[in-house]
């Protein structure tokens, strides 16, 4: 579903990102943790293409995005985004946040947007809200919009970019619960996060990252328990503690 | 001052009241020449506005050239030039056009930065959010940025409506028929000057001030962002400084 093969991002002198390989499969759940700085979220911008990688390939759904005029536009519909800072549109209502790009992008029916938008809602236990506006909410209801946002593209995978960095510690939970959720469906999820008890309910992989490097990528039991690499041990006892 | 024969004596202020017809022909005219060279500053503002925001070098070029010249000369020194110059590369306007070109083609400069400005204000996010659902960069520009610029751009265009109004008095120098051209050719002739250029103010004030009136008006609307008191941009930028303090962990 999505292919990283000797991808490299620098930012002028910066590099970010070192001879990434990352392949995800249909409906896989990967974690990606590491240190602050570690490259994580320009990893995940990179597929959705949303930052350019200096070199490498990216692949994803079949469509190699690294390639000249590639339909980068048709990839990102199925490859729905969550921000650490939820990114509502905040002069459209919660409804019309959830249907405006299905009506403009995708060409789906207004009637049939605003039903799937509703049904979104109520599965992110906000069916009430539809006609407020962002500012409205709290940060946990917007960032539960912007995962029904992402839903209502019906795609195949969704990244999430840190979705409770930017959260108030008494709403992370609200939006955890979600994600976990979603996790029981086929969906292919890409998350990056902080969060290790998700991590280890939810994740089919963890890959951790350091310095622009993956330097551990397996299963959560093994990486919770015996990481082998010295800098993931580090990492994990001072994060655990 | 009201002296029988001083500067303000009654009997101009009777003269003017007779006359008055003439200045308002004069007001009429700076509406007219206002209203067309503002639709003009507004289209050439737009579309140079557009172009500083691209992506494209050479077109964010060609907008600072255009900027950069028509805000850094006199707007009387542009306006001589298509009065005079022009007819010797062959082009003869006629006064009217010559206000609406030069005094739009002035103030669409400081449109272009004001419309740059507002999209500049629009956050990076909000790109990210558009283009991350398959947006095109029209559509990213139409549906999500522009609307939202439009807020913070509406109180600085109506102040740009209001100076260029009061600039629309430099047609009176080429003979343009406007406020200020009534003003000096009616008192020309009776040399009543005093009552003359305070009825142009008066007349001007009457344009620009309830336009200025409309500015604070929506600048204050501005600030409520749309829902509530203050802006989502400073809310989400205060949930998140709260949450940086706390330690993340399972």
């Amino acid at each position: 579903m999505i292919r990283l093969q000797q991808l490299n991002k620098s930012f002028g002198k910066l590099h970010v990102l070192k001879n990434i390989n990352l392949h995800v499969r249909p409906g896989e759940k990967v974690v990606v943790i590491g240190p602050s700085g570690s490259g994580k979220s320009t990893l995940i911008r990179c597929i959705n293409y949303l930052e350019k990688p200096t070199n490498g390939r990216v692949t994803v759904d079949g469509v190699e995005l690294t390639k000249p005029k590639a339909p980068v536009n048709r990839v990102r519909q199925s490859a729905a985004m969550v921000f650490q800072e939820f990114n509502l549109y905040p002069h459209k209502t919660v409804l019309d946040n959830l249907t405006l790009a299905p009506i403009k992008v995708q060409k789906v029916d207004r009637k049939e947007a605003e039903r799937t938008g509703r049904l979104y809602l109520e599965r992110v236990g906000l069916s009430e809200k539809a006609g407020a506006y962002p500012s409205q909410l709290s940060g946990g209801q917007k960032q539960r919009v912007a995962i029904a946002r992402a839903l209502n593209m019906h795609p195949k995978i969704i990244l999430f970019d840190e979705p409770t960095s930017a959260l108030d510690p008494e709403m992370i939970q609200e939006v955890l619960d979600v994600m976990i959720g979603l996790s029981r469906e086929n969906i292919t999820m890409v998350v990056v996060t902080h969060e290790m008890g998700f991590a280890r309910q939810v994740a089919d992989r963890v890959v951790f990252m350091d310095n622009g490097e993956i330097v551990e990528d397996g299963v959560p039991e093994h990486f919770f328990s015996h990481p082998k690499n010295e800098r993931a041990k580090l990492f994990l006892s001072k994060i655990l503690r | 001052m009201m002296r029988a024969n001083g500067p303000f004596a009654l009997f101009k202020w009777e003269a003017l009241l007779g006359d008055f017809p003439f200045f308002l022909e004069g007001l009429l005219y700076t509406f007219v020449i206002s209203l067309s060279a503002l639709l003009l500053a507004l289209a050439l503002g737009i579309v140079f506005g557009l172009l500083s925001s691209a992506a494209f070098p050479p077109a964010r070029a060609a907008a600072r050239v255009y900027v950069e010249f028509f805000q850094n000369t006199p707007l009387l020194i542009q306006v001589f030039f298509l009065y005079n110059g022009l007819p010797f590369l062959g082009l003869v306007l006629d006064v009217t056009t010559i206000g609406i070109l030069g005094v739009g083609l002035y103030h669409g400069a400081y449109i272009t930065e004001v419309v740059r400005a507002g999209i500049g204000s629009v956050g990076r996010g909000q790109r990210e959010a558009a283009l991350s659902q398959g947006l095109a960069y029209s559509q990213m520009m139409g549906y999500i940025v522009l609307p939202q610029a439009v807020r913070v751009m509406l109180p600085p265009l109506t102040m740009q409506a209001v100076n260029l109004i009061k600039n629309t008095s430099v047609v009176a120098i080429i003979a343009g028929s406007d406020i200020m051209f009534a003003a000096n050719s009616w008192s020309s002739g009776n040399l009543y000057y005093g009552p003359a250029y305070v009825a142009a103010g008066v007349l001007y004030f009457c344009l620009c001030f309830p336009l200025a009136k409309l500015a604070s008006y929506l600048e204050r609307r501005a600030k409520q962002a749309f829902g509530q008191a203050d802006p989502g941009q400073a809310d989400a930028a205060a949930t998140r400084a709260a949450a940086k303090g706390a330690v993340t962990g399972g």
